[in-house]
């Protein structure tokens, strides 16, 4: 510090401008006579830069990747020219291994792909799987199953922002949000005795009915969650270094938005109102009262936004389905594709065999196929399932809504600064396990 | 409960993408027949024979098109204003257990304006050569979903302009694994499988697209761009 040219004197209640109205970014020490300078650096001559591109490499193994991406990035001093994506890394083959399972036995597989949303995960394949049975589900189920979904979506957007912020340089969020995320796991275990890796569905039912005092334990989480939302708005919404850190970062017109494929909240902030459950509604979302957010300049900031205002939309739609939860059996009366309660099975002769048939033959639907998406936390997340009368699918396919907007990513960082990859990768909410599959 | 509307200031309720009656859930869908999407009729008005077959099954219309004439049928879709197709949902490929059936090249299409979903299929008989038009030109979206179809049933995509393995690695050497002919556990033993997968290190190498980047290629080991320079290709 000793050679440095010359030092500003600058106030301690600064607001941080220089005279220009420029940020002023030196470092501010406190000198011997108690008020505060700021040291500027010496000058260094730019190097020219003109031609000299660098290759960095980030990750697979990096905590601001969100999982084994590898980013390769060309580089002009500090802005990305260009931003090479190499994923793969996770692949598991799950389509493969579902082509030699029964339908049942795929849903475990479904947790395991995008790992923040098994259960919605499970209630998609499970709509899928009826439509191909050809079967319609109990009223009680459906409500179950609403609920389901809205608790997986609040799951997956609370670890998105926790996460976020942490890679931003917020931590108190994240410990609030992680609490909450909790609370819902909490709640899931009570049901199904699982939490990450629910398999919360069975092909026309549910695994389980809720257990006795659940919906007060609910009705106790959707009391108290939105005095947290209100904390962490308060927190992050106008919080200089959050709003400079996220505005005006890759930004994608509503039209270039669909013509990428983006879905979920990555296409809802370009401030296309395109949401599953309302333009191709399952589950009788339709008769929810509910909002569909959209931003206006499809940037980093705006995907907060969104989705932060859709737990908030999620939470008005639990607390709607807890009111309506009606009475009744959760699972279809169908001996072919039902299990025998599991008391009986062990008991009775008749429903052992039932047991034993419907578990070594498996359910079979008709020759067919079909194609159910529904609003995940990521986006427009579909099954496509193909039977050709067998127990097992010829075909399973997931669309991956991550994948999708993750191959946008080269278009969102090219122009940007290097520690901007970071936040624009974070803002996609990439889960690497349903990308790679 | 507080009120959870209060931050629509920063964040406005989204008008509908579409016009028209508020869709409902589907309900007692039948297995087959049932109503057809109006875009089937359309195009077999405006593409005659190129269109082969129109299947209905749980409401979901299936439109079979010569493939030839695929790239200008998505074209069609996408640009028409009483059609727009203007969002590709997957691209995705089908194969039978039954040997004889042909290989099936499946693309989702919605229209978010009308509110449509269609399914697109191209039939690609056994023994013919794996090929299909890439909707990129069309759909940005249909880079990575093309690629992952490629590396999955080894479709070659006419058109993609950069068709490589996105999941598997380059040097890949077993086939393609969604392909009824691979079986379950890989071609190779287990031991020889972790053998070659330990041995690719992708961090270790760069594609000839990334080592054009300035002096990259300057800056690797001797070996390394003795070998490249002796025309090896590296990395994916």
């Amino acid at each position: 510090m000793a050679t440095t040219t010359r030092t500003i004197e600058v106030e301690l209640s600064t607001s941080g401008l220089d005279q220009a109205g420029r940020p002023q970014r030196v470092p501010l020490v406190t000198n011997d006579g108690g008020t505060a300078v700021a040291l500027e650096a010496p000058p260094m001559l730019e190097p020219d830069l003109e031609g000299e591109h660098m290759l960095i490499n980030i990750g697979p193994q990096h905590p601001a990747t969100h999982g084994v991406l590898r980013l390769v990035l060309e580089l002009d001093g500090e802005t990305v020219v260009r931003c090479i994506p190499h994923i793969g890394y996770l692949h598991c083959g799950f389509e493969k291994i579902g082509e030699y399972r029964q339908y049942n036995q795929i849903i475990p597989w479904t947790d395991r792909e995008d790992y923040l949303n098994s259960p919605g995960n499970n209630v998609a394949f499970a709509l899928g799987a009826e439509r191909l049975f050809g079967v319609e589900i109990t009223e009680r189920c459906k409500v179950l199953r609403v609920i389901v979904m809205e608790l997986s979506r609040i799951i997956s957007h609370l670890v998105w922002m926790g996460t976020t912020c942490i890679d931003i340089g917020a931590f108190t969020p994240f410990l609030w949000a992680f609490n909450h995320r909790e609370e819902i796991y909490v709640l899931l275990e009570q049901w199904v005795g699982a939490r990450l890796t629910t398999t919360i569905t069975r092909v026309g039912g549910m695994a389980a009915d809720i257990p006795d005092g659940w919906t007060e334990r609910l009705q106790s989480f959707i009391d108290r969650f939105p005095k947290t939302l209100n904390d962490i708005d308060e927190m992050l919404t106008r919080n200089g270094i959050w709003v400079g850190r996220t505005v005006g970062l890759g930004v994608m017109s509503p039209e270039e938005a669909i013509n990428y494929g983006l879905s979920g909240p990555m296409l809802r902030a370009s401030g296309v109102a395109y949401d599953v459950r309302k333009d191709f509604p399952y589950l009788y979302y339709e008769t929810y009262d509910f909002e569909v957010p959209v931003g206006v300049n499809g940037d980093v900031y705006d995907r907060f936004l969104v989705r932060f205002e859709e737990l908030r939309q999620s939470t008005r739609i639990l607390q709607q389905a807890l009111d309506r939860l009606p009475d009744g059996p959760v699972n279809i009366d169908d001996p072919r594709i039902i299990l025998p309660p599991k008391s009986k099975a062990t008991s009775d002769m008749e429903s052992m065999i039932h047991h034993f048939k419907v578990v070594m033959e498996g359910p079979r639907p008709p020759v067919g196929e079909s194609y159910v998406a529904v609003e995940s936390p990521k986006g427009e997340k579909g099954y496509y399932m193909v039977s050709d009368g067998t127990s097992k699918p010829v075909r399973w396919r997931i669309r991956p809504p991550s994948f999708v907007n993750l191959s946008a990513i080269p278009k969102m960082v090219e122009g940007h600064l290097l520690s901007d990859v970071i936040a624009i990768n974070a803002s996609i909410d990439i889960v690497m396990g349903e990308i790679d599959r | 409960m507080k009120d959870v509307t209060e931050t629509f200031e920063i964040v406005a309720a989204g008008a509908a993408v579409a016009s028209g009656p508020a869709p409902t859930t589907p309900k007692n869908v039948p297995h087959r027949g049932g109503p057809e999407n109006p875009s089937a009729e359309a195009l077999r008005a405006q593409f005659g024979d190129a269109i082969q077959k129109v299947d209905v099954c749980w409401g979901e219309t299936t439109v079979y098109v010569a493939g030839k004439r695929l790239g200008e049928i998505v074209r069609w879709l996408h640009d028409d204003p009483s059609q727009q197709y203007d969002y590709l949902a997957d691209v995705t490929a089908v194969e039978y257990r039954e040997t004889e059936q042909p290989l099936e090249v499946v693309w989702h299409l919605r229209s978010l304006p009308y509110r449509r979903f269609l399914r697109l299929k191209v039939e690609i008989p056994k023994g013919a050569a794996l090929e299909a038009d890439s909707v990129w030109e069309i759909y940005k979206g249909a880079d990575w979903l093309e690629r992952e179809c490629y590396d999955m049933f080894g479709i070659q995509f006419r058109g993609h302009p950069d068709l490589r393995r996105i999941l598997m690695w380059e040097q890949y050497k077993e086939g393609y694994p969604l392909r009824k002919d691979f079986p379950l556990r890989g071609r190779f033993s287990r031991s020889e499988q972790l053998r070659q997968a330990l041995a690719q290190n992708p961090e270790a190498k760069y594609s000839m697209e990334e080592l054009s980047i300035a002096d990259a290629f300057a800056e690797l080991p001797k070996d390394m761009r003795q070998r490249l320079s002796a025309g090896e290709r590296t990395g994916e």
